[in-house]
């Protein structure tokens, strides 16, 4: 209902009112024929009155649905939230490459959903490499596996200017150990929120 | 692009660095000249902290071409002007023996020398006289290696040259802190001109020798800065969203080439160090970074993996068209032309180990010149003779020289901290 509707509705039931309340006068003080209401006049007074109580009632329901339905969001967006917060945040690649593991994807998705239901969540992305290869080049990887998490994020809805990336090359491993154990926790993704 | 530049160095030029390099030769050429260094008669009251016998035969066994004759097996120890009884230098298998005196005076130092054949059994060149005002004995040192050097081996010496290195050392992955060094060739007075807790890569020369680019971040931002090494000024070139890094002067150091992901995927530019205009060189969905230039300024070599795998290539400057230069092996980085441009070192991964192999141009032919694991960062000295790069050990990095034909390899193990990403200085006489 518009309010330019509703506006009339209530007017209409003013202009009733008053004139049952003259009537009533009326027909108290002086008792004509013309104070008499018809049963055709009483009908549509009354089809009236029901109808702006319906349209009361809908516009009372609907703003209930409303209030309703912004609690359930509400709620889902803590969910999502916490779902995010939950998720790893580390993800991790394959030797001189910058493709997203398989097993990346369910926490990245939890990252993008949340990301996606709240615009003001802003993320960074830094990418690292492992130490083998030359260290230029792998500040250069370690963008291209930024790069890899902030397209997923995107494609699942996020926003670009959500998301800040960078890289830091091999110059800041998470494990010093120099085999593939360590290694492969230091070709890496870190999703930081800001 | 606007150019800033602010003065904030100056300080840090005086902060001595604590990583001295000391040097140990892993392996020597098959016959070294031998040669004695005799302490250097001092002719004045008060002692020097300079022993430049020491470090004039430390420079030159270092090189891989010479070995020193102990100092304890010495029958006398003359000065310059003494007889030198070439019978007694022969007996303890010396094939040239140097002389030499220093002094104090009101006007500063006075050092004389000789460099005596034993079996020719004459002077090389005639006594020669070095006056210096300022309280330098280490310059004067490394200026007679070079002397030394170049009288007999036809090759101009390095050891008046410099390196630029990087020091990290680590409390945990966050909590590190980087050190910008320039050293003498020798890793002597070591000096930290830029200090950062973030990362610092890719240091480089200026072909004159005065000024060094490096990456750096400040805050999160990853920039290229240039630095003058006389007067601390810093100029930052570029800083743009994504990566700036791996900067190289043209030889007329008018250029920088550098690698930038601006437009979105990490591609080589050259930036006009005057104009600040930029000219992007490459144009390509994978990576494009480490670029350097040919010492004729014609071309630029740098990695691609637009291949699938990192390998090098060569553009021409003139027309921009890209040649793959290697081949073998899946992994091959980070090249750099030698002094002569008929050659190219880099890092080159075979059987699963990273090592610094050179090719020639001409030839193609291949040759690893380290056995250590992840080596990197070659650098050559400007005369050709060495390389210097980094390497490691079970805990940290270390430096190593080796010459171009493999044959002669020093490692220079620093003392605290870990060093990497060494770059040698162009010739500054």
């Amino acid at each position: 209902m518009s309010i330019f509707k509703q506006a009339r509705a209530v007017g209409i039931a003013v202009i009733l009112a008053v004139l049952a309340g003259c009537a009533g006068q009326v027909n108290e003080s002086a008792q004509g024929p013309s104070k008499v209401e018809t049963d055709a006049e009483r009908a549509a007074r009354e089809a009236r009155q029901a109808e702006f109580l319906a349209k009361q009632e809908a516009a009372k329901a609907k703003q209930e649905a409303a209030s309703a339905a912004a609690s359930a969001a509400a709620k889902t967006a803590e969910d999502l939230r916490k779902g995010a917060m939950a998720a790893d945040t580390l993800f991790f690649f394959e030797f001189d490459r910058s493709d997203l593991k398989q097993d990346a994807l369910d926490d990245l998705d939890s990252h993008a959903k949340y990301l996606a239901s709240d615009r003001s969540a802003k993320v960074r992305l830094e990418g690292h490499g492992d130490e083998r290869g030359t260290r230029a080049y792998n500040l250069a990887l370690g963008e291209r596996r930024a790069n890899s998490v902030a397209r997923y994020l995107v494609i699942q809805g996020v926003n670009r200017s959500q998301i800040e990336s960078m890289s830091y090359g091999e110059e800041r491993p998470l494990s010093l150990s120099r085999d593939e154990n360590g290694w492969s926790r230091n070709r890496r993704v870190e999703l930081i929120y800001q | 692009m606007r150019l800033f530049i602010w003065l904030a160095m100056t300080l840090m030029m005086a902060m001595p660095a604590r990583a001295e390099l000391v040097i140990e030769i892993t392996r020597g050429i098959e016959n070294p000249i031998k040669i004695a260094v005799v302490p250097f008669r001092v002719k004045s009251a008060g002692a020097f902290d300079v022993d430049l016998a020491r470090l004039i035969e430390t420079n030159l066994e270092r090189s891989g071409q010479f070995r020193r004759v102990r100092r304890d097996t010495m029958l006398s120890l003359p000065g310059p002007d003494d007889q030198i009884f070439y019978r007694d230098w022969r007996a303890i298998d010396s094939e040239y023996t140097v002389v030499g005196s220093v002094e104090r005076d009101d006007r500063g130092l006075l050092v004389r020398y000789g460099l005596h054949d034993v079996y020719g059994e004459r002077l090389v060149f005639p006594i020669e006289r070095l006056s210096e005002s300022s309280d330098s004995l280490r310059d004067i040192g490394h200026y007679i290696s070079d002397r030394i050097y170049e009288a007999l081996t036809g090759v101009k010496g390095i050891f008046s040259t410099r390196l630029l290195y990087v020091s990290a050392e680590r409390r945990s992955e966050k909590d590190q802190t980087f050190k910008l060094i320039l050293s003498d060739a020798d890793g002597g007075r070591p000096q930290t001109i830029f200090q950062s807790s973030e990362p610092i890569l890719s240091p480089a020369w200026s072909p004159d020798g005065s000024r060094v680019a490096y990456m750096s971040f400040r805050g999160k931002r990853a920039g290229i800065y240039v630095q003058t090494l006389a007067s601390g000024e810093v100029q930052k070139v570029a800083e743009f969203p994504g990566l700036n890094s791996a900067p190289s002067f043209s030889p007329d150091g008018r250029k920088l080439v550098m690698t930038l992901s601006r437009d979105g995927n990490a591609e080589v530019y050259v930036a006009n160090l005057r104009t600040g205009e930029l000219d992007r060189m490459t144009n390509h969905f994978s990576i494009d970074t480490e670029a350097s230039w040919s010492p004729d300024g014609r071309s630029i070599l740098f990695t691609s993996s637009r291949g699938g795998k990192p390998q090098l290539y060569m553009m021409n400057l003139a027309d921009k068209t890209v040649k793959r230069v290697t081949f073998d092996g899946d992994y091959n980085s980070n090249g750099a032309f030698t002094p002569d441009g008929e050659s190219i070192v880099f890092v080159h991964r075979t059987n699963e180990r990273f090592h610094i192999a050179r090719m020639n141009l001409k030839t193609r032919e291949i040759r690893i010149l380290t056995e250590t694991d992840l080596d990197e960062s070659p650098s050559v000295a400007p005369n050709g003779t060495m390389l210097i790069y980094a390497t490691s050990d079970e805990e940290k990095g270390l430096l190593g020289l080796v010459s171009m034909d493999g044959r002669v390899r020093v490692r220079l193990p620093s003392v605290s901290e870990s060093v990497r990403e060494p770059a040698w200085s162009p010739f500054f006489n």
